[in-house]
């Protein structure tokens, strides 16, 4: 639909860059009209890090009460929590506003971005770009500063490089999760909030190390909805533990690989979702 | 009598409103569900490593995970309930309407919050609560007077939960932009009423504090008494003493609004 629109049909890098460009200009103008309220910009930014913070003082809490959780201690939890909370921040800064494509679908809304001459998920990426997000991410890096500071780690070049990486791929990773749950709201519509169990549920699981939870579950993040590349098995990497499941030493340098496997899933469903979108013609 | 039956079909009309949107009530199960798989495992470790924390044994830190997943939506522990319509009619001016109309305002919101925390409980409380049971080991009493006590301790812990709400839908009048009070709602809602973590592992003073805050009679208590922690008698007395000193303090916040607030205007 959205495809025989466009006036003329680029090749695939044209796409991409024209996508780049329209988030650009759209996130720009977001930006500025949200600079126009300084204040309740600062106001929402600083209570957004309170909000994710406090995951973070719920973990301090427990570990007031105990040494350490699923044999972990507090700064490598911290490590854990730090490098999910950064990329999740990153994602939804990035993505976020896709997970509001239910509302679009519902009030016809989408329609408008159908006729726009600009790929439509850069469109609905960058709607109402909220910059305060970046108060999770400050949250995100702040814990992960700490966990820097307070491991003990024996600190090689590859682990050094290893951390950013991480965090990128990290946020890759959960942006394709972004997008396959918008791909998702375009047949679910009202089901919109199942995307949270995967993305704001995903975000809680890996805050917490591997070893606490069942089996079956870790084998379901690792192979089915690889979200344990975000986190738990570079800092399995960095931390010198275990991996889950007995992976390979090689996996903790998978992620940049896992999240290109996201993205092109990621990209299939968009496809097929914005395919069989009907306009509700209200 | 008249008003009774009033009161009663906006009640109703809240449980249609919510009962309308089943794919959502779908969603919002499974969402539920997930969650409390994600804090079941998390507060297993963590009574593994500290048996006995707060006075529970495993078996009830289970149960209390799964009770805060069934009563998430119902007591709106992070809102999302009927404060969010008032707000923007107190915002849009629509609020005016509702001042001349022959139904007292707190009343009405009342009776519609508890038709949706009804089909809520209903809706998507059950299924994860029997989910949880069904799945992990739960402690769970055995005789009707105990369930009877709870049902009690769930219509005040609703109670304290619209009170709570209505007092920040009415902060509205004064900040017109209800973002920033609804965000501080959130936060307590979700830390004090013991979402994260049951508020008797709470450490020390910080325990002692959030446990004598109203967030409390909303999902710590009630699971106290299911659990048989704690005695229906007191938690009756400290509910409704909530109950009443919020829906009372709501009562002077609104006329104290209605008398001095110019209504935004069309």
């Amino acid at each position: 639909m959205a495809e025989d629109l466009r006036f003329a049909e680029p090749g695939r890098p044209a796409v991409v860059l024209e996508g780049l460009r329209t988030y650009r200009m759209i996130a720009g103008m977001w930006i500025r009209s949200t600079m126009a309220y300084r204040a309740s910009f600062v106001m929402t930014a600083l209570g957004g890090a309170l909000v994710t913070g406090l995951d973070f003082v719920a973990i301090l809490l427990m570990f007031s009460r105990v040494d350490s959780l699923g044999g972990y201690a507090l700064p490598e939890v911290a490590l854990l929590y730090g490098l999910s909370a950064t990329s999740f921040g990153i994602a939804d800064l990035a993505m976020g506003s896709a997970g509001r494509l239910g509302t679009r679908v519902r009030d016809g809304t989408l329609d408008t971005l159908l006729v726009r001459p600009a790929p439509v998920l850069a469109q609905v990426a960058a709607d109402r770009f909220a910059l305060r997000r970046l108060g999770r991410i400050t949250q995100g890096a702040v814990v992960l500063g700490y966990a820097l500071l307070a491991l003990d780690v024996h600190w090689t070049a590859a682990k050094v490089l290893l951390l950013p990486v991480t965090v990128v791929c990290g946020g890759v990773i959960f942006s394709a999760v972004f997008v396959a749950g918008a791909s998702f709201q375009f047949v679910a519509q009202d089901a919109a909030e199942v995307q949270s169990a995967f993305t704001y549920g995903g975000q809680t699981l890996l805050q917490y190390p591997p070893t606490v939870f069942g089996k079956e579950l870790v084998r379901g993040v690792t192979f089915m909805f690889p979200l344990a590349f975000v986190n738990w098995v570079p800092a399995a990497y960095v931390l010198d533990r275990p991996y889950p499941l007995g992976l390979p030493q090689w996996a903790a340098f998978a992620p940049p690989l896992v999240a290109v496997g996201c993205w092109v899933l990621a990209g299939l469903a968009w496809r097929a979702g914005l395919r069989s979108y009907r306009s509700t013609g209200s | 009598m008249g008003s009774a039956r009033l009161y009663a079909a906006v009640a109703a009309g809240g449980f249609r409103r919510y009962a309308t949107y089943r794919a959502a009530t779908a969603a919002g199960v499974f969402t539920n569900t997930v969650f409390g798989l994600i804090l079941v495992y998390t507060y297993l470790a963590l009574w593994d490593e500290r048996p006995h924390l707060g006075g529970y044994d495993q078996a009830q830190a289970v149960t209390f995970v799964w009770l805060g997943q069934a009563l998430y939506a119902t007591l709106a522990i992070q809102g999302g309930g009927f404060e969010i319509d008032l707000m923007e009619r107190i915002r849009t001016g629509d609020i005016a309407i509702d001042l001349y109309r022959p139904a007292d305002l707190q009343a009405w919101w009342l009776a519609n919050d508890m038709g949706r925390a009804v089909f809520q409980l209903l809706g998507r409380g059950v299924i994860p609560f029997a989910f949880g049971v069904l799945c992990f080991p739960t402690a769970l009493p055995g005789d009707p007077g105990t369930w009877l006590a709870f049902l009690v301790t769930l219509v005040l812990a609703m109670i304290v939960s619209f009170a709570i709400r209505f007092l920040v839908a009415l902060s509205g009048f004064w900040l017109m932009d209800g973002t920033g009070a609804l965000q501080v709602l959130m936060v307590t809602g979700i830390f004090c009423s013991g979402m994260t973590l049951p508020l008797n592992a709470f450490p020390g003073a910080l325990g002692e504090a959030v446990r004598a805050l109203p967030w409390a009679a909303q999902l710590q208590m009630p699971a106290d008494v299911l659990m048989g922690e704690a005695d229906p008698l007191p938690v009756f007395v400290f509910q409704a003493a909530w109950a009443v000193a919020l829906l009372t303090a709501g009562r002077l916040v609104q006329s104290a609004a209605t008398r001095r607030v110019v209504v935004q205007g069309g």
